[in-house]
């Protein structure tokens, strides 16, 4: 195996680490609830990235029966994704409504702001 | 190969509009670079051959999720307020994420190609899938027949999941009105 062959089979998993990193790096540094919110949600990005990259088969096709094709792709990652996207937005909506009545409780959502909240 | 080399561009994309949503302090522009993202993976799904998820991606990621965000920024504040975090905590952080990504990066040396035929999720459970689920369900689509025959019972968590999900943004903001009124 050449490199190039092994830069190229490897540069999308690599791509879906690279958004996990980013993904984790914003839950951890930013104190304001919607952006974390939006930080993992590129997490969840990434792995979702990284299955559907599993799944793909060189030379197949998507996996609806047609009379050329030879290789299907693998449709197994495919329904777990899809179930994962749907749950996905299901939690961020739930994330969300409780950060509207943080909001309301609180006056803010920055993580600092409600610690001084609860201290004073 | 094009289409590789196309997928490649899109992820690199992704990557930069990720670096931007670090960077930005404004929300709005947060929400719509979240839709965009969701848009260019639904693309990156569709060229490799992931049709169900893309259109899953395109109508659920960048449709609801983007209203469900631009709702709670209307309803709560458009700007992140100044970064106060000490940098010792910053460069933790990124020490963390950095450590974390490596660790994957070292674990993705074992994987398959991509595209590989022989790798092993498309050889066990999958290839039976392949060959008898047109004729023992009669559907030409093959996720739709996992997902709604074989693999019954997790469609059947899902819906419990989104249900709790639904009863749970009501309790919570049901209350938060009559609070309001």
């Amino acid at each position: 195996m050449n490199a190039v062959e092994f830069v190229m089979g490897h540069a999308l998993q690599w791509g879906s680490v690279a958004l996990l990193m980013i993904g984790l790096y914003i839950v951890m540094t930013r104190g304001n609830l919607i952006k974390k919110v939006a930080g993992l949600n590129i997490f969840q990005g990434g792995v979702f990235l990284f299955y559907i990259s599993i799944a793909n088969v060189r030379d197949g096709t998507a996996p609806i029966v047609h009379e050329d094709a030879v290789l299907y792709s693998n449709p197994l990652p495919h329904v777990l994704i899809l179930t994962a996207i749907v749950v996905a937005v299901a939690t961020t909506s739930l994330a969300l409504a409780l950060i509207v009545r943080i909001r309301e409780s609180y006056g803010s959502i920055e993580e600092d702001e409600m610690a001084e909240a609860d201290m004073g | 190969m094009t289409d590789e080399f196309s997928i490649f561009g899109l992820v690199l994309l992704l990557i930069v509009l990720a670096l931007a949503v670090v960077r930005l302090t404004s929300l709005l522009a947060v929400a719509i670079l979240a839709g965009a993202m969701s848009f260019i993976l639904a693309a990156v799904y569709t060229l490799l051959d992931a049709v169900d998820v893309a259109f899953t991606e395109a109508v659920v990621g960048a449709g609801i999720s983007l209203a469900l965000m631009l709702a709670a920024i209307s309803l709560t504040t458009r700007e992140e307020a100044p970064w106060r975090r000490r940098p010792a905590e910053r460069i933790l952080a990124l020490l963390v994420s950095l450590v974390s990504g490596a660790g994957l990066l070292y674990a993705t040396l074992d994987m398959p190609l991509l595209g590989d035929p022989t790798a092993p999720a498309t050889l066990h459970v999958a290839a039976r899938y392949i060959a008898e689920s047109p004729a023992s369900t009669g559907v030409p689509n093959m996720v739709t027949a996992i997902l709604a025959s074989y693999r019954g019972f997790d469609t059947l968590g899902e819906v419990a999941v989104i249900f709790t999900a639904g009863v749970g943004v009501i309790a919570l903001l049901r209350h938060w009105r009559e609070d309001r009124a």
